[in-house]
């Protein structure tokens, strides 16, 4: 029988180290929703979200109740609009009609983001891709909950650069056309190289083809779980360290099994996955940052920061494997700049550069997330940042993302204010050597070597 | 079986058993394991209960054991077992 040490534990971990269920998220297909005409396509996408989701913040507030665990988020992810509008769209104002409706489906459900305003073109762009390109920005000036992505490179394909070239381009305009916000837009627009189907984390979450009609995908949290159990391990080898993380990596996945197991059962519709993120927040003691540094490193981005996350992320992989038979998504440390204090700190202290948060991206799960750069960045620079960290997904077979945001007005030495879970920032410097040239040139660049595994 | 834990935790005072088993007692609720100390003056107790004989909600008897614990001082949280046999059991 469960005893009171354990019980205790459990409630400290909720109630003093912000463990939490960070979001349930349902992926919802609207492949089924296709329609030539506009009109009858924006109707029946919002009927089929808020028929499905009709539930799900219900279920959500209660399934935190019964068990006492805060489920912060509750999210949709939907079929990559770009498949779903290019029957209907001609114009890139076509493709806004279809933002609004998520958007205006988002409220009536009552969930705070809803993602897959996407487009997928690791190989190329059709028609439909790059009109649903061109519109973010206005899509995203002119909706508040709907998150967009691109995934413009992958292993198996390469890297599409007239994809990369332009995202260069959405991004900038995506900043000018929210610049009265300081450029929020791009906080919601994440461009990626091997985007996972079933991401649950917002910006970048879509309800990929291969999913079935509906599935729960669930991200759990807990930097300060792991942070409070390092602090009890100082100064002991490294193969307690790494137990000490693959312990509790174990213990706050299982939660989120049991949420989504829970909220499977209630809502009727099938459990997909487990994305078992360290994903920090804003909050003091809910920081990746603060990890790294009870690992023995002054500041993030200290010699050695590298290292110290590689083994983080492994660890947490492996600890987090044992508790959920189903494991996916991005699944490992997320390395955000402003939603994280400790980052936030680090980039002030002068510790934190971006060309050392690239190299982070090597081992992480992410990539180059949350950054805020001066708005007189090029977009040529812009799209040559997106192309390094693309190369990094595509090379080491994982994902990477760029979600960067060239604050319009804005310069080194400022700070932007996002709100919420999207935190501050400190505007960083950028390398101020031109890239023109090489994002110039047309097409795409080939799948590496090792992807001919056929 | 599904089984509820209940905890309490705050500054001692006269009575904290009494009123929180006189309301589980009132709402058909049956305790199986009670565990209990008091560490410098603060009281730290664990419940293992069956409230499935109860008429009430587990939303409600969550709610009214939050306002029993606000009346006495203490924090009373109410969760279903299985929370911490999925974190502590393999």
């Amino acid at each position: 029988m469960i005893n009171m040490f354990e019980v205790n534990e459990t409630n400290k971990m909720i109630e003093q180290e912000n463990l939490d269920v960070r979001t349930i998220t349902l992926g919802i297909s609207l492949l089924d929703c296709i329609d030539a005409d506009l009109d009858r396509l924006n109707e029946k996408i919002y009927k089929k979200i808020t028929e499905t989701a009709r539930d799900l913040v219900k279920t959500g507030e209660h399934i935190e109740s019964k068990y006492g665990i805060p489920i912060v988020n509750k999210r949709i992810s939907v079929t990559p609009i770009a498949l779903v509008g290019s029957a209907a769209c001609h114009t890139t104002d076509d493709f806004v009609t279809i933002a609004r409706t998520l958007d205006r489906a988002a409220k009536t459900v009552g969930v705070n983001f809803i993602g897959g305003y996407s487009a997928l073109v690791s190989k190329g762009m059709t028609t439909g891709d790059e009109l649903l390109i061109r519109s973010i920005p206005d899509a995203l000036a002119c909706t508040e909950r709907v998150c967009s992505s691109v995934n413009v490179g992958s292993t198996k394909c390469g890297i599409d650069m007239d994809a990369v070239r332009l995202m260069g381009e959405i991004v900038l305009q995506t900043a000018d056309r929210t610049k009265e916000k300081d450029s929020l837009g791009c906080a919601k627009l994440v461009v990626f190289c091997n985007a996972p189907d079933d991401n649950p984390f917002m910006a970048g979450a879509f309800h990929g083809v291969t999913e079935a009609d509906a599935i729960i995908n669930v991200g759990v949290s807990g930097p300060g779980v792991v942070k409070t159990a390092l602090e009890k391990v100082r100064g002991e080898s490294f193969e307690v360290l790494c137990e000490t993380i693959k312990k509790t990596a174990f213990k706050i996945t299982r939660v989120g099994q049991l949420v989504a197991k829970e909220a499977s059962r209630m809502l009727g519709i099938p459990f997909g996955i487990i994305d078992l993120s360290l994903a920090p927040t804003p909050a003091i003691g809910d920081s990746v940052a603060d990890i790294l540094k009870e690992i023995g490193l002054e500041q993030p981005g200290a010699p050695g920061t590298t290292a110290a996350l590689a083994l983080l992320n492994d660890q947490v992989k492996k600890g987090g494997i044992m508790a959920s038979s189903y494991v996916g998504g991005l699944s490992g440390a997320f390395i955000p700049v402003s939603e994280d204090q400790g980052m936030i700190d680090a980039v002030t202290a002068g510790a934190l550069t971006l060309e050392k948060l690239e190299a982070m991206t090597c081992v992480c799960s992410v990539g180059l997330d949350m950054i805020a750069v001066p708005g007189s960045t090029s977009k040529e620079t812009l799209a040559g940042i997106i192309a390094d960290e693309m190369a990094i997904g595509m090379i080491n077979q994982k994902t990477t993302a760029v979600r960067i945001i060239p604050v319009i007005g804005k310069d080194v030495g400022e700070t932007v204010e996002f709100g919420g879970l999207l935190g501050y920032a400190p505007i960083m410097p950028v390398n101020r050597f031109g890239c023109e040239a090489f994002v110039k040139r047309e097409g795409r660049i080939p799948a590496p070597i090792h992807s001919f595994k056929n | 079986m599904k089984k509820t834990i209940i905890t309490v935790v705050g500054k001692d005072t006269v009575g904290i058993i009494a009123k929180v088993c006189t309301y589980l007692a009132d709402n058909n609720i049956n305790i199986l394991d009670i565990s209990q100390t008091i560490v410098s003056g603060y009281f730290n107790m664990m419940m293992i209960v069956d409230a499935n004989a109860s008429s009430k909600p587990f939303g409600d008897i969550s709610a009214d054991l939050d306002k029993l614990g606000e009346s006495i001082g203490v924090k009373i949280k109410c969760q279903r077992e299985e929370i911490f046999e999925m974190m502590h059991r393999i």
